[in-house]
């Protein structure tokens, strides 16, 4: 764990997801859901590092990666729900750029 | 649901655990061990830390702090398993637990996922209409209670601390735990206190 890095974001931080599709450029294993590439969440909390799923399914070195609970707004991700209700999710942190602080995403 | 196994498929297994034993890998009393901690684990293990948390504040604490170390404080084997994570439901926030990925599914504690779990339909759905989804499990949330799908994505693996239904002071652990099923771990259904209970 001693030679785990700190984590880049803490709670409360801004985060947008990478919209990124390494799906399209060959084999992967990625445990980024489709539906939040490119969208703006809340760090809720830091989980831990773990040994990258990118390269644990392929059986490569897999260096750890810090783990967040991000949250995201639910209406804005379907544009239907209901104000309020919110998508809580793990993500890994080579996902994960800083966003702008206040913005919230239009419903 | 899955068909029985072949007997090429049982010859295949017997040919890999005779490997692993012969390099020292596992031993016949570990695979009785981890069979044993298998079949033992069911929905019964997390309601009776469900029941604990909700009349013992320190175990409460624990529980929210390191799920974890909160089963193994039940005496359930963590080793090997993946970190238990438990979030708490409040009088304006409800708890509902997907994987919409494949099926992670705290097993320790809560045994084989069920096959609605896995199904393609539930984990399409609940992230988008959480609220419809509920309310075919005639769940139906008061007014004010805001919905928290949690997507099961990575390392860890979720259960859900439910609220303590009203009317149940003074019950004992046992009796409470009575009350929290399956689906009430997984969030798609609330505790249900007995009908004489919520009508005093």
């Amino acid at each position: 764990m001693s030679d785990d890095a700190a984590p880049r974001f803490s709670p409360g931080d801004r985060v947008q997801v990478r919209d990124d599709w390494p799906e399209r450029r060959g084999p992967c294993h990625i445990r980024t859901p489709h539906y939040l590439r490119g969208r703006t969440g809340t760090v809720e909390r830091v989980l831990g590092a773990f040994p990258n799923p990118e390269d644990l399914a392929f059986a490569r070195p897999a260096p750890r990666r810090v783990l967040y609970h991000v949250l995201f707004d639910q209406p804005p991700l379907w544009r239907e729900g209901e104000p309020g209700d919110q998508v809580l999710v793990e993500i890994f942190e080579h996902w994960l750029e800083p966003a702008a602080a206040p913005a919230k995403e239009a419903a | 649901m899955s068909p029985p196994p072949r007997p090429d498929s049982i010859a295949g297994l017997e040919r890999l655990i005779a490997a692993l034993k012969a390099k020292g890998i596992v031993t016949e009393e570990e695979l009785a061990a981890r069979q044993a901690q298998t079949d033992k684990a069911s929905p019964e293990t997390g309601a009776r830390m469900v029941a604990r948390a909700w009349v013992d504040p320190a175990y409460r604490a624990l529980l929210l702090r390191d799920g974890t170390a909160a089963a193994e404080a039940m005496g359930v084997s963590m080793a090997g398993a993946p970190p238990l994570g438990v979030l708490e439901d409040t009088p304006t926030r409800h708890h509902v637990i997907v994987c919409t990925l494949c099926s992670c599914y705290p097993r320790a504690v809560l045994g084989y996922p069920p096959p609605w779990y896995k199904s393609f339909a539930y984990r399409a759905r609940v992230v988008r209409e959480p609220r419809a989804v509920l309310a075919e499990w005639g769940t139906v949330l008061p007014p004010g209670v805001e919905v928290r799908v949690v997507d099961s994505t990575a390392d860890y693996r979720w259960m859900v601390l439910p609220l303590r239904p009203a009317g149940t002071e003074g019950w004992s652990e046992g009796r409470l735990a009575a009350l929290v099923t399956r689906d009430v771990l997984v969030g798609v259904a609330l505790p249900q206190p007995p009908v004489a209970a919520a009508a005093e």
